[in-house]
């Protein structure tokens, strides 16, 4: 009996979702909302409420209101599959997705066997943070975009950075052993060698995803080995235990993050690791930019007070996607997906385009430092993240040829 | 000879602290024989307790009001709602504990929210203590050995040479003897049960800052935390010293040790190129604690030191 009563239940409150979907256009957030992952998903969803907030506050969508609809995946493809048939059962049209490239690619698959599958129920994925370059070579898809830089793209940032410093002779590779650490550690030896042959790679390590609680073995190992230079990928909870051991044990090589902006790295490297910890990224925190951009930072740090401005490809997703709507005449995923191709807009830290053979985003990365003399301070700690315009490599020195060879849908 | 020395002082430190944390479960579950399923989340609240006494007081007085702090709530959790569900049976008590976990873990969140929150180490003890080779061992290290090592002797000092000892170890095989030379066993059981809280707290007081304090740290040691105790044997304490020490060194040393199964067994014709041959002595050090638990089990199922089958 009670089963019935809770069938009907759903019954009906499937049918209020799909009543209120007549206003609403609804974007499902499909990342780690709790476990080791969690604050970095959060953090995420966060964004993209503001990002979807400034879009309403404009008159919203083609006039309808845009909606972040979180679902919580745990880092795992398996339960991510599962929460985006919940999003496509609730009529959601739009995902977006970025903790863990093994997730993403898990949901590419997933959209574009559904798209195939149900013509004229397309659905389209907004995939903001994995950064596996397949995705935008091999594997890519008509209906992913990606509005991070991959994998590649910024190894490349790194490597020049390497490459200008003849003092670094000696450098030591650390990652999650997990497709995304593959292709960091891959990039890393690969663009090394063609850049300067003469480095020698003294340590290319992989640790398991999210399970390590003490980095220090792995530190006194890199500490032995002598290094000049360290290159991590890591990113959540394992960027932050890895550079507390490394500050802990009194690492001094300079170290090379994609992530040393996780929430919480900035907390557990205090002082110690002014100058050493350098993060590559698209956004830049202390960056001069414009008067608008600085309010926006303000206004999330006033809405969110417990996270700092971080994901700032999130507002170039969602206000890429508004236009693009604009630009179709309509809220429907194919036509948002052709109007989004070869897109381009002049953002506060440069150009952004939505290359179209590939759906991969170009824009200016950043080799920032990790500084006691900023402006605006992340997680209350006084220091944060600063970059100067030496700093700055320009989008098209970072964007490699694709390899892509896409199938379009006919219009 | 680095990796050696490194990983043997990192193993003691990480095995201690193990300990610390499974000494309490293991005399829990040896005398009431409930498998506390929230015993990682008092080690976190004690991690979290810590850091918020030391933010109007010091480290010091964290130190110590923490852990009794910590103590206190397990004795009421005992009196008040274990104690209640007893009567049901261990099915009963084990999905109390199991929902336990989770409220202490959705109460951590609600109160000191989602993230890592900022609990350092005390600055009296934030520096290098002696260098070797070329790398720098920070004085807390040796300190958490101090704290364990001081408490290891205690717990051996109240069991084996006091009275209240005795009481503790006759109730832990013989409960209804105990009750009736007229001890009061709920009593026992209450302070046994807040007394391996306290040592959870007390783990968690010195580990929160040595890795970090956020709401997923109990999840992360629970498992752990299970494996020492089965590993070691129920409700024996120098098996769970044994399993502790044991599962501390042999996962810092796989991490240190720089090989793969290619060199391991290329006697046997596996090249290093292939699938199985590349897979490297490190990765396999997150999967030793449960390799060891499912050995255990096959072999041993009671444990190194057990009396007791599972």
């Amino acid at each position: 009996m009670k089963l019935v009563k809770s069938a009907a239940l759903a019954a009906a409150m499937g049918f209020a979702a799909m009543g209120a979907s007549a206003e609403t256009v609804k974007i499902a957030f499909i990342d780690p909302l709790s476990g080791p992952f969690g604050p970095t998903g959060d953090a995420g969803f966060k964004q993209f409420k503001h990002a979807a907030a400034e879009v309403n506050a404009a008159g919203g969508m083609n006039g309808m209101e845009l909606e972040i609809v979180p679902f919580d995946n745990k880092v795992s493809p398996k339960e991510s599959l599962v929460q985006l048939q919940k999003a496509i059962d609730r009529g959601i049209r739009f995902i977006a997705q970025g903790n863990g490239s093994s997730v993403a690619s898990a949901i590419i698959d997933a959209v574009n066997k559904h798209n195939k599958r149900n013509p004229g129920d397309e659905i389209l994925f907004l995939n903001y943070a994995a950064v596996d370059p397949a995705f935008t070579n091999d594997k890519c898809s008509f209906w992913h975009f990606r509005f991070d830089s991959h994998v590649d793209m910024k190894m490349s940032a790194a490597t020049d950075w390497i490459a200008d410093r003849d003092e670094i002779e000696k450098v030591y590779v650390i990652g999650q052993d997990y497709s995304f650490g593959k292709a960091v550690a891959d990039a890393a030896v690969g663009q090394l060698a063609e850049k300067r042959p003469d480095i020698d790679i003294v340590g290319n390590e992989l640790h398991p995803l999210g399970r390590v609680k003490d980095f220090t073995p792995y530190i006194q190992k890199i500490i032995s080995s002598d290094a000049d230079a360290v290159i991590t990928g890591n990113w959540g909870a394992d960027m932050v235990l890895l550079v507390k051991a490394a500050i802990d044990s009194g690492l001094e090589a300079p170290i090379l993050t994609y992530y040393g902006g996780s929430l919480g790295a900035a907390t557990a490297m205090g002082e110690a690791a002014v100058g050493q910890v350098r993060q590559i990224s698209e956004f830049v925190e202390n960056y001069p930019t414009t008067d608008a951009q600085i309010a926006r930072i303000e206004d999330f740090e006033e809405t969110y007070p417990e996270n700092d401005y971080y994901f700032h490809r999130v507002y170039n997703a969602v206000h890429f996607l508004d236009r693009a709507a604009e630009k179709a005449g309509s809220n429907d995923p194919v036509g948002i997906a052709f109007a989004l191709e070869g897109m381009t807009h002049d953002g506060p830290y440069g150009k952004v385009t939505m290359r179209a053979e590939d759906h991969q985003v170009l824009q200016d990365l950043f080799v920032s430092t990790f500084s006691a003399d900023v402006e605006r301070d992340v997680e209350d700690t006084g220091l944060g993240w600063t970059a100067s315009d030496a700093d700055r490599i320009e989008a098209s020195a970072t964007a490699p040829p694709t390899t892509c060879e896409m199938d379009r849908p006919s219009r | 000879m680095e990796t050696i020395v490194f990983s043997l002082l990192n193993g003691v430190i990480y095995g201690l602290l193990l300990f610390m944390l499974s000494s309490g479960l293991t005399l829990i579950f040896s005398m009431m024989g409930v498998l506390n399923f929230a015993h990682a989340s008092f080690y976190m609240l004690g991690a979290y307790f810590a850091y918020s006494i030391m933010g109007v007081t010091n480290f010091w007085i964290a130190l110590i009001f923490a852990p009794v702090l910590v103590g206190l709530v397990g004795a009421a959790v005992e009196k008040w709602g274990l104690r209640k569900v007893h009567a049901n049976g261990h099915v009963a008590e084990l999905l109390f504990t199991f929902g336990l976990a989770y409220l202490i873990d959705e109460v951590v969140k609600i109160l000191w929210g989602r993230n890592a929150v900022d609990y350092r180490v005390p600055e009296v003890l934030d520096f290098p203590l002696f260098e070797l080779f070329g790398a720098q061992y920070p004085a807390y290290r040796v300190f958490i050995l101090l704290v364990s090592v001081a408490m290891l002797a205690a717990l051996w000092f109240i069991l084996n040479r006091t009275r209240a000892g005795l009481i503790i170890q006759a109730a832990l095989t013989h409960p209804h003897m105990v009750g009736h030379l007229g001890h009061n066993v709920p009593r026992i059981f209450m302070t046994v049960f807040g007394v391996g809280c306290a040592l959870a707290g007390l783990a968690g007081v010195i580990g929160g800052n040595y890795l970090v304090t956020d709401p997923a740290m109990a999840v992360q040691m629970g498992p752990i935390v299970f494996v020492v105790v089965v590993v070691g044997g129920l409700g024996s304490l120098t098996g769970a010293f044994l399993a502790a020490m044991l599962l501390g060194l042999m996962q810092t040393f796989a991490v240190g040790i720089d090989a793969s199964f290619a060199d391991m067994f290329g006697w046997l014709g596996l090249s290093a190129t292939s699938e199985v041959g590349s897979i490297t002595i490190a990765s396999l050090a997150p999967m030793i604690p449960f390799l060891m638990l499912v050995l255990i089990l096959m072999i041993r199922p009671r444990g190194l030191m057990g009396d007791r089958e599972l």
